[in-house]
């Protein structure tokens, strides 16, 4: 199972989130029969079946969750490999900077979009390390998208693509959140997989 | 310097074959390089030698081979052509013997007299072509019919048919002579040269006449009529030239546009009837159906011009302006002697009837974009495979000589002044042209600016050895005059490098101790280091210019010099010579498209090498007969080849549809603000007077559009008795009432545009409306341009403020003078950009006329003409009574705009040397594919920057090239592709780099990338970006030079300007902080760094100086029989204006003379007529013309000024007390102000950040 570093750190994170409990809600019991009164011995059978019952909801959850992220992380690499061949064409002149950077201006904030809804979800199920993950590139897009010049048409803009290296400069960012959002989709289908055998 | 010459030369000489062999070493050799350069690079320049005569190396030797050329067609007449020949000779040769003979002429003629001196030897020449001809036809008929035995059939058709055609005595050159033999075009014409000429009468009498021969005399006809007496050939009816003219115009179209045509005037009459009873009865189906707004045509009192009446929601009570038809019948010819008179014909002598480019179907093979035509350079076609080269001048320029008379030795005449004919033993055999040359330059030479760079390079005194002397003689004539500076210097730099006759421009200068670094005559282009035939080959620096006139080798070196790599174009530029050349085949690089040019290499007669991308290509059999020299066989001896400026006429593979005609659209503003401002009167003043010089053909169309808060159309079809105006108030979707008619026909419809134009003025007098729908209107230019493409020019005097594209004000007053952060200086909204790019995808240009008193946001209004090539005008503080200088300097630059010269619907595209590669382009345009601009129009005033980086190392290469071809429509509706190339050195070594750098131009790139960066990032990012571009290459410099001291501040001598100019940046307008300046005038200046070509950029970074008080005669030209003289140049510091002086400075587009306060009372008197200097009025903008000596010297001076430049600058009268002193004194860059270094400073300050 530890295939690599990045992947151990994960799922030894993921498994302390999903082990701290069973192991607390085994091991409470045995000390509160020991060390406690009855009483809270006669409680216990139910406030286990909630929690097993609350265990069992956020499992499915996060079933849910991730299979979401999931479908999101794969419009995200579509849209990321649409992205960096709209960008070659223009490269190589199939298509015009005007008709190019409509296309794409287009999908910027679906893309936007789409990412920060990940993230959220990240923050929301309480998945650190992927919301942190997610995070410069979410806050990256917004910046992007935020910073574009009151003149410019969107933050692709034809009249500058071809100026400083423009072109370039997205066909990397293109190239990297491709390879980001591939990373992100194994992450998913994997803690996916988990949640699914756990459940 | 032979150690970095030598990596280059083993490859280079096993690549070209030994024929050429050498070509590598001599390219390579350094500046310093001890060798004289061996003689030939490439096949052209060694066959150049072998033919002295040949047109190659003086303009004025195309005389012979055009005295050839006349003996050919009495043969060969009888021969089917089915191609027309353009031949574009010596109208001007002629005509200057005409004016050199009777000088009373002269007068008459300013621009085209000037040239003449210089080509005054041409008659002789021809003379002496004419005595020789018999021999000359014979062998020249032998060689063909030989070919015709070498070659298959096709080829016999090729060669004999372009004989025949080049046979014509196509004496005036650009008289383009058209010979068709077919039937559709009966007329075998050409134009007689302004006759009367003694070359012109043997022309014809040396030749059969041709049977059917009207002569056209186009566009010398207004001009030279009067002078065109003694013609041996009856002078042409004037109307033959317009029905030639019109077929000409047609014949290109007739398969494929006239269908459109037609039904356009279909409909246009349809339109007609319905609009007539739509005007009688206002609630006709035409009028309803248009109904959803309140579109009213109206009905007209018959005595007015104009007249609207709104009958629905007349809010507008409009009273339309009383029937004021001013008997102002714009002058068709009747002013001759106006300069500008002749521009709108000057197409005439383009004539080169296209019946060779015949009917193809348009579908078949089509694009505008030019490299993707079909490729047929192997295959000849059999039946009209013709070619005629045709060195000729074009008239245009010719009649603008006076105006541009720089331009005489442009591109590929540009060695004709170059020194290398006088000293270079290669050109003895063409004796008779130089030397006339020579003595005519002083006459000939109006601008000193570049050219005479070449021309007092001829004989610098104590210049170098002869190989190195041309080059740096530039730098040697000022070095003169610093003999103990440069004798110190000199010993210093003996230090850095080795070889022993150190290049003028390396010698280091001690910038802190040489307080002159500023050259007394005007600063020139540095010559590229290339041997003498490439050099004489090479484009003019006028039009395409390097930063570094050598390149490095790797990007690693180029970054070590931290200097910036890039060109400076002006392609469209005015040119007195331009060789045009018609062919069936343009010969291109199979693989990269390049055009052939004088630099590409033969491999054999069959095979020619592409110097951008190394590719073998084949030489098509049409290429080999050579139609200047009428022999076959070699193709190095083309025009193509011979000349690195050359104008193709294009097939129609390079059209995606028929070519458009002129269009034109004027969209006005008449809201209460502009009807104040009055700019309409001087409009329609200009329009009027220019309408039959705007450039066109018969097909040109023209309409109005004005706009308040409300758009009004014009409906100007033929047929109708006054104008009508639509008024269309739903600005919120913007439709066409008549979608025909609003574009008319310029001369069917004359007298109702006349009509339209003397009612415009009063029309709106009255007017209470505000608002200003700026952006609707626009919309409604686009939809009515959209099917054809033109020009639109929008006249506007307020921030939009209705509808579309509606802006805020966004300048605080209080920020003016900020030193901290200046905002605002992008766009505020897309609107503009948007619509530009919509325009330029369907071939609109808008130009802004921006006339206002007060912040307007020209920062967003300019993206109109930006992204559309347009350009961009701009008036601060415009009244037409109140500011009468801004008025004049409106009414000058309307002249111009109106008459110069437009290419439609053209793309430029620019190429070079595999390794190098273009990141970055600065002008008007829109940047369509990684190095295709798409340019909507074109106009001789453009210019254009590239960034240029090496991505891969040049080491293999001694040469690199570079090459744009612009591609474009002309007014006559003709597809025609302009091609300059331009050939610089490799060189590896830092100290060879800096010997090459070329300071003006990398100042305005600078400037262009300091634009671009105070955009995007911040003003104050840019100030610094340039200080620290001086920082580093001076400290990179220095870094070369490690045992010099480094205290002191030390620039090679090419670089010595650097930070002067960098600092002339940093005072500029553009860039300039703590000086208050509006927001406007600050983008304005912005925008006009971006798409002025360099010389005039350069007068607005750094003015010139001159004392004008004590003019003399001493080193004056003589232009035009009149006397210029040149004073020294002066610096631009308080120290050098005295108080008994009066001094001019040239800041490009504003002259001012400051006259001390005690000047000197003669002078006051004699030139400003005023008694003394207390009486000389505040407001002073012109030169009285006084019968003095001072006075005409004064005058004349600024005049040739002024000539020299597209648009006419203002000139004000400063006195030394006047509170306009400041306006002066803000250009004296060399002082301190409160918010600026002086130079001392800031070389202090520089020297600082070295140390740092």
């Amino acid at each position: 199972m530890h295939q690599n570093y990045g992947f151990r750190l994960f799922k030894v994170d993921h498994n302390s989130r999903h082990a701290a409990p069973r192991r607390r809600g085994r091991r409470a019991p045995v000390s509160w029969d020991q060390g406690l009164s009855g009483r809270v011995g006669v409680r216990q059978p139910v406030l286990r079946k909630k929690r097993r019952r609350r265990r069992r909801r956020r499992r499915r959850m996060e079933v849910v969750v991730f299979v979401f992220s999931l479908l999101d992380c794969c419009a995200l690499i579509f849209l990321s490999v649409y992205f960096i061949i709209t960008l070659s064409d223009l490269e190589c002149d199939y298509i015009n900077a005007r008709s190019c950077c409509s296309k794409l201006n287009k999908w910027v904030i679906p893309e936007l979009i789409g990412h920060a809804i990940v993230t959220v979800l990240m923050l929301i199920s309480l998945h650190w390390f992927i919301f942190l993950l997610n995070l410069p590139v979410a806050t990256w897009n917004i910046y992007r998208f935020i910073m574009v010049p009151s003149g410019n048409m969107g933050v692709f803009d034809p009249t500058e693509i071809h100026n400083r290296g423009q072109l370039k400069s997205h066909m990397k960012e293109a190239m990297i959140k491709l390879g980001f959002h591939l990373l992100c989709f194994f992450m998913y289908l994997y803690s996916m997989i988990l949640a699914l055998i756990n459940d | 310097m032979s150690a970095p010459a030598g990596s280059p030369r083993p490859a280079a000489s096993a690549r070209i074959p030994p024929r050429l062999g050498g070509a590598g070493a001599s390219g390579a050799a350094a500046p310093a390089g001890p060798g004289p350069a061996p003689p030939q690079q490439n096949g052209p320049a060694q066959n150049q030698m072998q033919f002295p005569s040949g047109y190659g190396l003086h303009p004025q030797n195309y005389i012979a081979p055009s005295g050839h050329y006349a003996q050919g067609p009495g043969k060969m007449t009888s021969l089917p052509l089915d191609s027309q020949r353009g031949d574009y000779y010596s109208g001007l040769y002629t005509v200057p013997t005409q004016n050199v003979v009777t000088p009373n002429t002269a007068g008459q003629q300013p621009g085209a007299q000037q040239m003449y001196g210089r080509v005054l030897p041409a008659p002789h020449m021809a003379g002496s072509a004419l005595g020789s001809f018999p021999g000359a036809t014979s062998s020249s008929h032998v060689h063909t019919s030989a070919s015709v035995n070498h070659h298959n059939s096709p080829a016999v058709g090729a060669a004999n048919s372009s004989v025949a055609s080049q046979g014509f005595p196509s004496t005036c050159g650009h008289y383009a002579m058209s010979t068709v033999s077919n039937a559709a075009y009966p007329r075998v014409s050409y134009s007689s040269p302004p006759a009367g000429d003694p070359y012109g009468q043997q022309m014809f009498t040396s030749q059969n006449a041709p049977p059917v021969r009207p002569i056209r005399d186009n566009s010398f006809s207004g001009q030279n009529t009067a002078i065109s007496h003694p013609s041996p050939l009856p002078p042409p009816p004037p109307q033959q030239y317009h029905q030639e003219q019109s077929l000409s115009g047609y014949s290109t179209l007739s398969w494929s546009a006239s269908g459109l045509p037609s039904t356009q005037d279909n409909l246009l009459r349809n339109h007609t009837g319905s609009l007539a009873t739509a005007n009688n009865n206002p609630t006709s189906p035409v009028a309803d159906s248009l109904s959803s707004s309140v579109m009213q045509n109206v009905q007209p009192p018959v005595s007015s011009p104009v007249v609207s009446t709104v009958l629905s929601g007349a809010s507008s009570a409009r009273t339309p302006a009383a029937a004021c038809h001013p008997a102002e019948p714009a002058a068709s010819v009747t002013q001759p002697s106006e300069l500008f008179q002749q521009k709108g014909m000057q197409y005439g002598d383009y004539v080169n009837n296209q019946a060779s480019s015949a009917p193809t179907p348009l579908s078949s093979t089509s694009d505008d974009e030019e490299e993707e035509e079909e490729d047929e350079e192997a295959g000849v076609d059999s039946s009209s495979t013709t070619s005629s080269a045709s060195p000729g001048p074009n008239s245009y320029d010719a009649l603008e000589g006076g105006s541009y008379p720089d331009m005489l030795s442009s591109s590929a005449s540009s060695p004709a002044p170059d020194p290398a004919p006088e000293s270079d033993p290669t050109s003895a055999p063409a004796p008779a042209a130089p030397q006339p040359s020579k003595v005519a330059k002083p006459f000939g030479y109006g601008y000193p600016a570049l050219q005479p760079g070449y021309q007092n390079a001829a004989a610098p005194p104590g210049s170098g050895p002869p190989s190195a002397s041309p080059v740096y003689s530039g730098f040697q004539q000022y070095a003169q005059q610093y003999p103990g500076l440069n004798q110190l210097s000199s010993g210093l730099g003996g230090l850095s490098l080795q070889s022993a006759p150190q290049p003028e421009s390396l010698r280091p200068v001690n910038l802190t101790q040489d307080r002159n670094v500023l050259p007394v005559t005007p600063v020139w282009a540095p010559v590229p280091n290339l041997n003498l035939d490439l050099r004489k080959l090479n484009c003019s620096p006028d039009s395409f210019r390097c930063t570094l006139t050598s390149i490095p080798q790797t990007q690693a070196l180029l970054n070590k010099a931290k200097l910036p790599l890039g060109l400076l174009l002006h392609p469209f530029r005015d040119l007195t010579q331009l060789p045009v050349i018609t062919s069936n085949t343009i010969v291109r690089c199979r693989s990269c498209r390049t055009y052939i040019n004088p630099f590409v290499s033969f491999i054999d007669q069959r095979r020619w090498k592409c110097n951008l991308c190394y590719r073998v290509n084949d030489v098509p059999e049409e290429f080999m007969y050579n139609p200047l020299t009428r022999s076959y066989g070699e193709p190095h001896k083309r025009p193509e080849v011979q000349n690195s400026t050359v104008e193709f006429i294009a097939s129609s593979d390079y059209m995606l549809r028929p070519p458009q005609p002129a269009v034109y659209l004027f969209v006005l503003d008449v809201s209460h603000n502009a009807v104040e401002a009055g700019y309409l009167t001087i409009l329609c003043q200009s329009l009027l007077e220019n309408l039959d010089k705007l450039p066109g053909d018969s097909r040109t169309r023209i309409g109005f559009l004005t706009f308040d808060s409300t758009i009004h159309f014009y409906d100007l079809q033929e047929g109708l008795s006054q104008p009508q105006m639509l008024i269309v108030s739903e600005i919120d979707d913007v439709f066409l009432p008549t979608p025909d008619s609003l574009l008319v026909n310029l001369h069917e419809s004359k007298e109702l545009i006349k009509d339209l134009l003397n009612a415009l003025p009063t029309m709106f007098t009255n007017t209470r409306e505000t608002h200003s729908a700026l952006g609707p209107a626009l919309q409604a230019a686009f939809k009515l341009m959209s099917p054809t493409g033109g020009r639109v020019s929008v006249f506007q005097t307020q921030l939009p403020s209705l509808g579309a594209g509606l802006l805020q004000s966004r300048e605080d007053p209080n920020q003016r003078s900020s030193t901290k952060v200046v905002q605002h200086l992008g766009p505020a909204t897309d609107f503009y950009k948007k619509l530009a790019l919509d325009c330029s995808g369907q071939q609109t240009a808008v130009d802004l006329f921006l006339l206002s008193s007060q912040y307007s946001d020209l920062a967003s209004l300019a993206c109109m003409s930006k992204y559309s090539a347009g350009c961009i005008y701009y008036y601060p503080s415009f009244h037409c009574t109140h500011n009468p200088s801004q008025a004049e300097k409106l009414q000058k630059d309307l002249r111009r705009y109106l008459t110069r010269k437009i290419g439609f619907e053209a793309v430029m595209r620019i190429r070079c040397t595999k390794g190098l590669s273009m990141h970055t382009f600065h002008g008007n345009f829109f940047v369509r594919s990684t190095d295709l601009l798409s340019l909507a129009n074109i106009n001789p005033d453009a210019g254009f920057a590239v960034q240029l980086s090496i991505e891969e190392s040049l080491t293999d290469t001694s040469l690199v090239c570079f090459q744009t071809a612009l591609l474009y429509t002309s007014s006559k509706g003709e597809r025609r592709i302009r091609v300059h190339t331009l050939c610089l050195p490799v060189v590896s070594s830092l100290a060879d780099v800096y010997a090459g750098v070329d300071v003006q131009a990398a100042i305005c790139l600078l400037a262009n990338m300091a634009v671009d960066r105070s955009v995007s990032s911040s003003l104050s990012d840019a100030r610094d970006a340039l200080v620290n571009a001086v920082v580093d290459s001076l400290s990179a410099y220095g870094s070369t030079i490690s045992n010099l001291q480094h205290s002191a501040l030390i620039a090679p001598s090419s670089l010595k300007l650097f930070p002067l100019y960098v600092l002339a940046l940093l005072k500029q307008k553009a860039f300039r902080t703590g000086t208050s300046t509006r927001l406007d005038d600050r983008v304005y200046a912005m925008c006009q760094i971006k798409c002025q070509p360099l010389v005039h950029l350069m007068k607005m970074i750094h003015p010139n100086l001159y004392r004008i008080d004590r003019l003399t005669d001493e080193g004056a030209i003589h232009v035009n029989d009149r006397v210029v003289p040149q004073p020294p140049l002066q610096k631009l510091s308080a120290e050098k204006l005295t108080r008994e002086g009066a001094f001019l400075m040239d800041c490009g587009s504003v002259f001012y003379i400051w006259i001390g306060k005690s000047c000197d009372n003669n002078f006051i008197e004699d030139v400003l007529g005023c008694p003394n200097f207390a009486s000389i009025p505040q407001k002073m903008t012109h030169l009285p013309e006084l019968d003095t000596l001072s006075s005409e010297r004064a005058r004349s001076f600024i005049t040739w000024l002024r000539d020299n430049r597209p648009l006419s600058p203002v000139l004000h009268v400063v006195k030394d007390e006047s509170p306009a002193k400041t306006e002066f004194f803000q250009h004296l860059i060399e002082d301190r102000t409160e918010a600026a270094f002086s130079y001392y400073e800031f070389l202090l300050h520089i020297q600082q950040q070295i140390c740092k």
